[in-house]
């Protein structure tokens, strides 16, 4: 790739909005920001590859199953906190609130 | 649980009643069991951290203020364990692959490999899960709890501050931080598995 006068300002636009990126998956940016973004989007193919992966690693994340409590590991929490008559084994699992 | 449930439940707990310990360790076990796993990535750390947790909780009972939810307030006990144990461990590793860093401390992405519309098979599929639990471990302790927190144990942003004890800005930047190299672990996996399979 051969650089361009162009490329500089390019990259130094990407920086400013990569600072921006996290929050902007959040929607917890003002609109103009959101607007000035989608727009660098629009013509620049990294930062949309950078915005679609980032939001996906998210996503993937987010879905991992829940790793259950064994049933042992919480019969000797039980045990080590001396409530060992309190101690019943979960029928229904607790379900991940959501 | 409303704050007028956790204001009865604290009465009990520091009048001692142990039917309401016990209903404590019932309702938030499972949780903290799982933060512990997130953070640890062992299930023997996180059954430690676990058992330190409650017996910690109960010790200090007597002095907790209703400044936070009991929920809250046990994550932090939980946190803070986890972390002093990572402390004890963790070697600073630095992985080859990791994005640069520019002089403040900026991630640069520099991995473009557009693997958001692979097929969910790919995506989905037990070796790929097990590549993101080894990317979450190769976090750096300061990054990786908030990103437990915040994204996978799905707090808000405020809520991971109290537990952490940082201010909003430095959650929000070390989750972006977190999140940006994560993106680029899984970028490089991605790349590498859908050469494969050409
Ligand atoms: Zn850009």
């Amino acid at each position: 790739m051969s650089a361009t006068p162009h490329d500089h300002d390019q990259h130094e636009s990407c920086r400013h909005y990569l600072r921006s990126i996290s929050e902007y998956l959040d929607g917890t940016l003002s609109d103009t920001l959101c607007d000035e973004i989608e727009a660098h989007m629009a013509t620049c193919e990294n930062c949309r590859v950078v915005v679609n992966t980032l939001s996906k690693t998210v996503l993937l994340y987010r879905r991992l199953p829940s790793p259950e409590m064994p049933d042992e590991v919480k019969e000797r929490l039980f045990k080590v906190l001396d409530l060992r008559p309190y101690y019943h084994a979960d029928e229904s699992s607790e379900k991940p609130a959501e | 649980m409303t704050n007028a449930d956790d204001a009865e439940m604290v009465a009990r707990l520091q009048a001692g009643d142990q039917a309401a310990y016990a209903q404590l360790v019932d309702e938030n076990a499972g949780r903290i069991y799982r933060l512990a796993l997130r953070m640890l990535g062992s299930e023997a750390d996180a059954e430690d951290v676990l058992q330190e947790t409650f017996l910690s909780a109960f010790k200090s009972i007597e002095n907790f203020e209703a400044r936070s939810s009991l929920s809250t307030w046990l994550y932090r006990i939980a946190t803070n364990a986890a972390l002093m144990r990572l402390r004890r461990k963790e070697p600073q590793q630095v992985s080859v692959d990791e994005p640069i860093e520019s002089d403040d401390g900026e991630l640069i992405p520099r991995q473009f490999f557009d693997f958001c519309c692979l097929p969910e098979t790919d995506l989905l599929r037990d070796e790929a899960r097990a590549e993101m639990m080894r990317a979450i471990e190769e976090l750096p302790a300061t990054l990786r709890s908030v990103f437990v927190l915040r994204d996978i144990e799905g707090l808000s942003t405020e809520e991971t501050a109290e537990t952490l004890n940082l201010s909003i800005s430095a959650v929000k930047s070390r989750l972006m931080r977190a999140r940006l190299k994560l993106r680029e672990r899984l970028s490089i996996y991605f790349a590498h598995a859908t050469e494969e399979t050409r």
